[in-house]
């Protein structure tokens, strides 16, 4: 068997299983859903009101917060959803079954690709659920194309990848479960201190830096265009940097980190 | 006997299982292993013994390619463990101290994830998957997730994760810890019936009864090197003669033999004194007629002829000047106290 073919047999096995934990351990996953959930319905139906008036010169209605809020939601879904692999990936290191894999002629790679390409089907779906919480209380894509939504999907993916193998590399660098889902907070934290909820330029002057030099704002920008018909500008490309530069830096790093020996 | 199934992977001129030069691991300034050899001819039992924290563990993390050692050279099934880890993985199947099963998922799913990763097509996978199952009495418990299992189900589901691949040298890491009697009987039954298919296998133990039982040939580890090697006999004869017990209910009665007695070895906790004794029955009557002449009378007497125990104490007692006089007590880390 060649070395491609080992590797993607394998990985795909170490996929299944996750998948598998998944399917009989739903809660972790789903609890994780709640926040961005609870944060939809709150700034929709609690300070929609307030937000929309602030928006375009005042008089927005409910809605149309709602449409600024809702890339913004998707990408705190999948911060959320990622801080679950960091803490799996760290619970999954803790049990002697990884000594094992160790042990065996497996293809080295297989145990993280697994956990990544399973978070991010993970992330997919998460996406899909609070995307369908969000059309549920009223949210449309009136002028978006299709190739548009590919995008947008497309766009959804990639940043799951990026951050999912950033996860990566927090869950391997903790000792345990719980620091992993410490250490992995910025993921969550992150999309709150971008455009995720009022636009930079109404914030403070001190602040605007964090928001912008961050990769939730361009992500965030993009989906807006994507959907909505803003203007993207050079944030395209810009998400598309911080994708790639995330991916490569995490893989590298949880590579390095998972070929360590263990302890 | 065929040592082997697979000819063309025979390295030539050894039938050696697992052999190893100048093995050296340390961990900061704490050194584990400092310099072990090993030759173990394949087709046998190999039974690694010592106390907690002998480096015990780590041989086997360094043998099973888990950890690498910082010098020395080892060939497992005839691959070098530095330069083709691959090839030794292939040919291994490892039973870590701490079970090694995925207990999210259920016995059966377990053993199909394993016949997956060794690549078995779907259908062979699901026969060596009913086959081992039904051969570790799991087949009912087959749909449980493995979380449920108790500690005996959990090492067997182990085993049988590790003999999916038909591995040619198993390496068990203290395969009986925390088992209870009868499961540890049903551990070595195992133990034997993998041997007689041909297998090396590599055990690590804390249990001299254990070593006795079922291996070849023993090597005692103690203090990250190995104080003697051999079969159960061999080092049996380390030790010379055994040593008459004498048990005391009462501490005061205790006390007043100990001073009565001169050529005893005191346990203080157990309120026991060992005299040194061939276990002959001449040498045994002029030991009772001495403690009637001392006035002694013990509530328990028993003999014991030198067992691994004695080996073992013997050789991982921290005064190297008592070898000869074997003691037991409860702790061997903690040094006994003898009058003399």
């Amino acid at each position: 068997m060649s070395s491609l073919s080992l590797a993607l047999r394998d990985s795909s096995t170490m996929l299944r299983r996750n998948l598998l934990h998944v399917r009989r351990y739903p809660s972790l996953t789903l609890n994780l859903l709640l926040s961005p959930i609870v944060l939809l319905l709150l700034f929709v139906y609690i300070f929609g009101d307030t937000m929309s008036a602030g928006m375009g010169g005042g008089g927005g209605d409910r809605s149309e917060y709602l449409a600024y809020l809702f890339p913004g939601i998707l990408m705190l879904t999948i911060g959320g959803t990622t801080i679950g692999s960091a803490v799996s990936i760290s619970m999954d290191m803790n049990e002697g079954i990884i000594a094992r894999f160790r042990t065996m002629a497996i293809h080295c790679g297989s145990v993280l690709v697994g956990h990544v390409v399973g978070s991010v089907i993970q992330c997919a779906m998460s996406v899909g659920l609070v995307g369908a919480v969000a059309v549920a209380i009223g949210f449309r894509s009136e002028d978006a194309t299709a190739v548009e939504w590919v995008l947008a999907f497309a766009l959804v993916v990639l940043m799951s990848l990026a951050l999912t193998w950033i996860a990566v590399g927090m869950g391997l660098s903790s000792p345990n479960a719980e620091a992993a889902g410490n250490n992995a907070m910025p993921l969550m934290i992150l999309p709150l201190l971008s455009s995720a909820f009022v636009p930079v330029n109404t914030m403070p002057g001190w602040f605007r830096p964090v928001a912008e030099y961050q990769p939730f704002t361009p992500a965030i920008e993009t989906l807006r265009g994507l959907l909505l018909g803003t203007g993207i500008g050079h944030n395209g490309w810009l998400a598309v940097a911080w994708c790639l530069g995330l991916s490569a830096l995490g893989y590298v790093w949880s590579g390095s980190l998972f070929a360590r020996d263990p302890k | 006997m065929p040592l082997s199934v697979m000819p063309t992977s025979v390295p030539h001129g050894s039938s050696a299982a697992v052999s190893a030069t100048g093995l050296r691991k340390s961990y900061g300034d704490k050194t584990v292993l400092d310099g072990i050899d090993l030759h173990i001819p394949a087709g046998s039992v190999f039974a690694l013994l010592g106390p907690n924290g002998a480096g015990k563990t780590t041989a086997v993390k360094i043998l099973s390619t888990l950890i690498s050692a910082d010098d020395g050279q080892a060939r497992v099934a005839g691959y070098d463990l530095a330069a083709d880890p691959q090839g030794v993985r292939a040919a291994i199947g490892v039973t870590g101290q701490f079970s090694a099963v995925d207990g999210l998922i259920t016995g059966e799913e377990n053993m199909l994830l394993m016949a997956d990763l060794h690549h078995l097509s779907k259908r062979e996978g699901r026969r060596v998957t009913a086959e081992l199952l039904e051969r570790f009495d799991l087949t009912e418990a087959a749909k449980k997730p493995a979380s449920t299992y108790s500690g005996g189900m959990k090492r067997r589901l182990d085993i049988a994760m590790t003999l999916v691949g038909d591995p040619r040298v198993i390496f068990l890491d203290e395969p009986t810890t925390g088992l209870d009697p009868r499961s540890r009987h049903n551990m070595w039954q195992i133990i034997r019936e993998l041997v007689t298919g041909g297998v090396t296998v590599f055990l690590t133990t804390q249990y001299l009864e254990e070593a006795d039982e079922l291996a070849d040939r023993i090597a005692v580890l103690h203090d990250g090197v190995i104080a003697a090697e051999g079969t159960a006999d061999a080092l049996k004869r380390i030790v010379p003669g055994g040593h008459v017990r004498l048990r005391f209910d009462d501490p005061a009665a205790y006390r007043s033999a100990a001073e009565a007695l001169r050529e005893v070895t005191r346990d203080d906790e157990s309120l026991a004194l060992h005299i040194p004794s061939d276990g002959s029955q001449r040498e045994l009557r002029s030991l009772l007629d001495w403690l009637d002449a001392a006035g002694v009378e013990a509530d328990e007497l028993t003999v014991h002829t030198p067992d691994l125990d004695d080996v073992f104490f013997a050789l991982t007692a921290d005064r190297p000047g008592q070898t000869n006089q074997p003691n037991r007590p409860n702790r061997p880390d903690q040094p006994e106290e003898a009058a003399r």
